[in-house]
Order: C-alpha cells, then sequence, then structure tokens
C-alpha cells in the first residue's frame, strides 16, 4: 500500500442528530420560528487522518463529538455532510464483497464490558459468531479458532463455555477485544476501552492493547477522556471540544507546549500523583450545551485569552508547526 | 497535637454481609482516624471495603450487612452505643456524606429549595425563611451562578458536575464536622473535577471540618489528601501521611498501584503491572489476600499480617515489605 495514503481519512465529516419533533412542537414550530431546529451538531466540520499503524489518541470531555467520532470511523452512524475514505478510497464507491472486506477491516471496542456482551450468548459464540458467518473460519473448525483468540488476548480455553456474567471486568474486555479480532480487523476504535476498569486491570489491559499492535500491525483510534492513558499510549493526539478539533499533533510536542488554551487548561487540570497537597486553579465555567453552542469559538466563553474577534468568528485549524495544528485565533493576533 | 479527641476515630471496625452463599468480610479490622480540618483518601479498586467502610461510620449498612465488631468514636462519643434515633440526628448534621451519584441524594420530584429547606429544619430550629436564606449562601458557596434562582429548580435542570455541587450544598447545609465522601468526581470531567476539588479544598479549611475522600484514583488522593490508607479485600494494608506513602511505599500492593500509573511509565513502553485479580471475597482464608498476586509472597503470608508500625504515624500489613 501507499505509505502516503491515509488508512482512514475524514474530510469535513459533520454529523447532526435531529430531535424527533411531536405533534405540540410542530404546532408551535407552525405559530413561531423555534430559536433552533433542536438538532445537535455532534461534529461540525471535523477532519482527520490516520495513518497505517499509527495509534491516535482522541480526548475530550463530555458531549465533545469523541464518540460520534469513532463510531462514524467505524461505520456504526453515517455522517450528515462530508466524506469518509478507506486507504484513498471514499466509502460509497466500495460496494459487494469489497465493501463487507472494508468494514470487516474497522472494529470497535466498547467502553462497557458488562453492556457490549450479550448475556445469554456463551464466549465461543460471542467471539466465533462473526468469523462463521463471514467464512473466515469454517463452522467445523470455530472451537479452535476461539480458544487461539482467547489465548491471544490471555484468557484460557475454558472460559468457552461460560457467560458473560461469569467474568471479572477485565476478563469480559478481554472477551470484547477477541470478538473484534476475531474478524481480522486492521483497524480498531477503542470507545473509553479501559475506562470502567479497576487501576490493577487497567494497566494490564493496555499492555494488552499495545502487545496486539506490535504482533498484529494494528492501527489504533483510541478514545478517551484520561489524559494519562493517552499520553501513555498514542503516537498522536487530537483534542475536541463542542463538535470540533480544536488541536492535533504528535503526543509528546503537545503535552510539552500545548498550544490551544483548551488543551492548557485540560492538561493543567489532570490529577498527577507526582503534584501534592495542590491548590487547583480551575478553569471556569462548564461545557456549553452542545444543542445551542456559543457562537465564534466554542471555547470563548471559558478562555482567559479571549477577545472579541472570538466571540464573532470561529477560528480554523491551521497548521502551527509542521505535523501541528491549532484552531485559535491568538495564533494569527501576535506575530 | 491537643490532648482532645480526635475527630473521628475507628478501631478495630468488622463489617460482614451475611448472604446465603457464605460471610463476605467487606471491612475487615479496619482502624484509622481523621483530625479535624485534615483530609483522608481512602484508597481501593473495586470491592476493597472502601465505600463499606464509609457506610458503616454513617450508620447506613443495611443487611444482610453488619457492623459485627468495632469502635468507631466521634468526637469521644461511641456511636455504637447511640439508639437509632440519635444517629440519625447525627447524619446531616453532624456527619455528611456525599456520594457518586448526586441522585442519591437529590429527590428528582422536588424542588432543589424543599429539599434544602428540610435538610435544615430537620437538624435546627430556625425559622422558614431563615433556612431558605441559608440554602441560598450554601449553593453560591459552592460556585452555582443565581444561586436565588436555582434554588426554584429541579434536580433534572441541573448539569451532572451542578448536580454534584448541590449535592455537596446540602451536605454542608448543617456545617458538618465530618463529611464522607465516596468518589464523588469519579463520573465528572476533568475540568470540573478539578473545580469541585478545588471547592472542596477550600471549604473543609475555611470550616475546621474534617473529610474522608473515597476513590480508587491514587492521583486525586496526591492532591487533595493529607493522610492516606490503602485497602484491599476488606484491610488497610498501608496508611500514613500522603507523601510518605507515595514517595515511599512499603505494601507491594500499593507499590504495585503506583508503578502502574502511566505517568510513572516511560510512554509507549509496557506498563508495570500487578498480575492476577482481585481475589474472590468467599475465597479468603485468613492469610494475606494479596499474597497470590505478590511478587514478594514467602510461607508466611499465609498467616494474617498484623498491623505493624514501620515509622511514625504510618502502618503496614505485611511480613515481607518492600524496602
Amino acid at each position: 500500500m501507499n505509505a502516503s495514503v491515509p488508512m482512514i481519512e475524514m474530510r469535513a465529516v459533520s454529523k447532526r442528530f435531529a430531535g424527533r419533533v411531536d405533534l405540540a412542537e410542530r404546532i408551535a414550530g407552525a405559530i413561531r420560528k423555534p430559536a433552533n431546529d433542536g438538532s445537535v451538531r455532534a461534529l461540525d466540520d471535523v477532519s482527520l487522518e490516520v495513518r497505517e499503524r499509527e495509534v491516535v489518541g482522541l480526548v475530550g470531555e463530555s458531549g465533545c463529538g469523541k464518540s460520534t467520532l469513532g463510531r462514524i470511523v467505524s461505520r456504526i452512524l453515517e455522517p450528515s455532510g462530508g466524506e469518509l475514505l478507506w486507504q484513498g478510497r471514499p466509502y460509497r464507491e466500495l460496494t459487494g464483497a469489497g465493501s463487507r472486506r472494508e468494514r470487516l477491516a474497522v472494529q470497535m471496542i466498547f467502553q462497557d464490558p458488562y453492556a457490549s456482551l450479550n448475556p445469554r450468548m456463551r464466549v465461543a459464540d460471542i467471539v466465533g459468531e462473526a468469523p462463521v458467518v463471514h467464512g473466515i473460519v469454517a463452522a467445523q473448525d470455530r472451537d479452535a479458532y476461539v480458544a487461539e483468540l482467547l489465548a491471544r488476548v490471555g484468557l484460557d480455553r475454558s472460559a468457552m463455555r461460560r457467560f458473560p456474567h461469569q467474568f471479572s471486568g477485565g476478563q469480559r474486555s478481554r472477551i470484547g477485544i477477541a470478538r473484534a479480532l476475531a474478524v481480522k480487523p486492521r483497524f480498531l476504535v477503542c470507545d473509553e476501552a479501559v475506562a470502567a476498569l479497576d487501576v490493577s486491570i487497567q494497566a494490564q489491559v493496555l499492555n494488552l492493547f499495545m502487545r496486539l499492535r506490535e504482533e498484529l500491525a494494528l492501527t489504533y483510534l483510541f478514545i478517551s477522556h484520561d489524559l494519562g492513558v493517552i499520553r501513555h499510549l498514542s503516537d498522536r493526539i487530537v483534542v475536541m471540544y463542542l463538535g470540533r478539533v480544536v488541536e492535533s499533533g504528535p503526543t509528546a510536542e503537545v503535552y510539552a507546549k500545548p498550544n490551544h488554551p483548551y488543551t492548557t487548561a485540560l492538561i493543567a487540570e489532570v490529577p498527577r500523583i507526582e503534584s501534592r497537597h495542590r491548590a487547583y486553579v480551575p478553569i471556569r465555567g462548564e461545557i456549553p450545551s452542545p444543542l445551542a453552542p456559543p457562537s465564534g469559538c466554542h471555547f470563548h466563553p471559558r478562555c482567559p485569552h479571549a477577545f472579541a474577534r472570538c466571540r464573532e468568528e470561529a477560528p480554523r485549524l491551521r497548521e502551527i508547526a509542521p505535523g501541528r495544528h491549532s484552531a485559535c485565533h491568538l495564533n494569527e493576533a501576535t506575530p | 497535637m491537643s490532648d482532645r479527641a480526635p475527630l473521628l476515630e475507628v478501631e478495630g471496625l468488622r463489617m460482614h454481609f451475611f448472604t446465603r452463599e457464605g460471610v463476605v468480610k467487606a471491612v475487615d479490622d479496619v482502624s484509622f482516624r481523621v483530625e479535624r480540618g485534615r483530609v483522608l483518601g481512602l484508597v481501593g479498586e473495586s470491592g476493597s471495603g472502601k465505600s463499606m467502610t464509609g457506610y458503616s461510620v454513617m450508620g447506613l449498612v443495611d443487611p444482610p450487612g453488619r457492623v459485627v465488631s468495632g469502635r468507631i468514636m466521634l468526637d469521644g462519643t461511641d456511636l455504637g452505643a447511640l439508639d437509632e434515633e440519635a444517629r440519625r440526628n447525627l447524619r446531616g448534621g453532624r456527619i455528611a456524606m456525599i456520594f457518586q451519584d448526586p441522585m442519591m441524594t437529590l429527590n428528582p420530584v422536588l424542588r432543589i429549595d424543599t429539599q434544602m429547606v428540610e435538610a435544615v429544619l430537620a437538624h435546627q430550629r430556625v425559622s422558614r425563611a431563615s433556612a431558605l436564606e441559608r440554602s441560598r449562601e450554601a449553593l453560591a458557596r459552592v460556585g452555582i451562578p443565581s444561586p436565588g434562582e436555582r434554588l426554584r429548580s429541579y434536580p433534572h435542570e441541573f448539569s451532572g458536575g451542578m448536580r454534584q455541587r448541590v449535592a455537596i450544598a446540602i451536605a454542608m447545609l448543617n456545617r458538618p464536622d465530618l463529611i464522607i465522601a465516596d468518589e464523588p468526581t469519579t463520573a465528572l470531567d476533568v475540568t470540573v473535577q478539578g473545580q469541585i476539588l478545588s471547592e472542596m479544598q477550600a471549604l473543609c479549611r475555611e470550616s475546621g471540618a474534617g473529610l474522608i475522600w473515597i476513590t480508587h484514583d491514587l492521583s486525586v488522593i496526591a492532591g487533595l489528601a493529607d493522610d492516606v490508607c490503602v485497602m484491599y479485600a476488606g484491610r488497610i494494608v498501608e496508611s500514613g501521611p500522603v507523601d510518605e506513602v507515595l514517595d515511599r511505599p512499603m505494601h507491594p500492593y500499593t507499590r504495585g498501584l503506583i508503578d502502574s500509573v502511566p505517568s510513572r511509565n516511560t510512554p509507549g513502553r509496557p506498563l508495570a503491572q500487578i498480575r492476577g485479580m482481585a481475589p474472590s471475597p468467599f475465597s479468603l482464608d485468613g492469610g494475606c489476600a494479596f499474597r497470590e498476586r505478590c511478587s514478594r509472597a514467602i510461607e508466611s503470608c499465609r498467616v494474617a499480617p498484623a498491623p505493624i508500625a514501620p515509622a511514625a504515624h504510618r502502618t503496614l500489613r505485611c511480613v515481607n515489605p518492600a524496602t
């Protein structure tokens, strides 16, 4: 494959969720024009590239659209605007058998190891169903295939005959990983995949992700609110705020010298085991409702450096150094 | 230190669940103290007994759970000797609790003012108007904008972070001496967590209340607490001043936890990890519960390690500690 073509590319992707309009709202709407159309812009003109064998960490707080982005990349959701490309080709051009192959190449690992496994299925069926359906493995070879996958994620073969409730949280997330690996994906979208785990188990599962990356040459989009996890795991980091990318760049550089005021605040806010008895100096305010985001730069009501232009005009994501992008008017205001 | 009794002194607390499958020793011989104006961090993973310790102090343990033995002294008074009526008067008065889910505190069908005024009047003989005024002040103190208006809102009209602030305001209403906070920021975003931690710090400093902060997150404890108790499978395995325990951990479990924090590891390299997983509460045999996962386990770990004092203000339950 051509190394210059990203594995996954999002071009100006938007996603709107429209609330269902009931009769009362329709009548109200007919009488007066509503303040907004009731739709949420979960993603607003987001562009993103992930190259082969890269780990991209996507961080942001609740409502920033990071999960929506993950779901669009794994094609659980369709974008409302913009385009999604797989190895340089738009997905809509991929049809038939080719389309199915590309779809299997991207798999998702979910946050909640309790809710994402069918409680009435045995592990052998949870992990083995998809590869048989897709003809990756013959039905009679299924159990051997599942056993091999379980061994890969650090579970015993005896797990096959058991149900999800018979496992701990850490084991359940291993089952979720085995299920994703069963269709031989090349790209994994991990949405808060370790957030629900205890600290000592979290380290084990993170190590598993890093080992699988080496063994299977995987590419990751790793979505997390935990900056410590993202810093440890990812080559490149993308920071989102209220549906927009505000900053991206190589992880070490962004941590060492964040450009966007939101990134700066986010990194400063992370509790660290090294910082003792600290006086917390939090940034003000809360994340505004995505139903009515602030004008201009979405971050301006909380930003210590905001000036008039920030309230009026949304800053564009611009290259501020090779490989680094930031969406902040301050980069242009200062020479 | 003055010769006044400590604000809270817990000694040999045991809280067991009597289930059909057997007895679960959720809290097994736990002792600690909290001084006025100080923050004690209670750290542990799920099932370690940290929340149940908090519930036992509050007197909120329901069957099949029961406090089997131990003493809980608040300012010199033995809480175990009080009747239910007297303990209920303490709850929400001198001792307050903040839960992970603020909806444990809030009633979804009542307006905030109704709930707050009720909480004041349950403990103090003041007029309705002054109770309302005190509620407004409490909301203002936890950083809720236009508190007078927000008093007339229902819980669902607040965001998650604001709802937790309301729960904190209710906990602070009667100026408690002791606050027990059970993972109140775990479900919140990082920036909101920072705000709430800073407000709690200020509130305790101003009021001189003692605070027990229950969490699984060592990093939060590092920034917030003065002292820390690390719990594993119902026991406090190590305790002491935060700096000493985090900089010089002696118990292999504490050390393992600290070493597995991503920021303590080189990015991209495998994280130091504790092998295995927490034991089932039914399979505990009285010996050190960590020994199956411990790299320093020796023969004598089969016997329950008695707490020792390896240094001033520190306790440790380990026969073969890391040095």
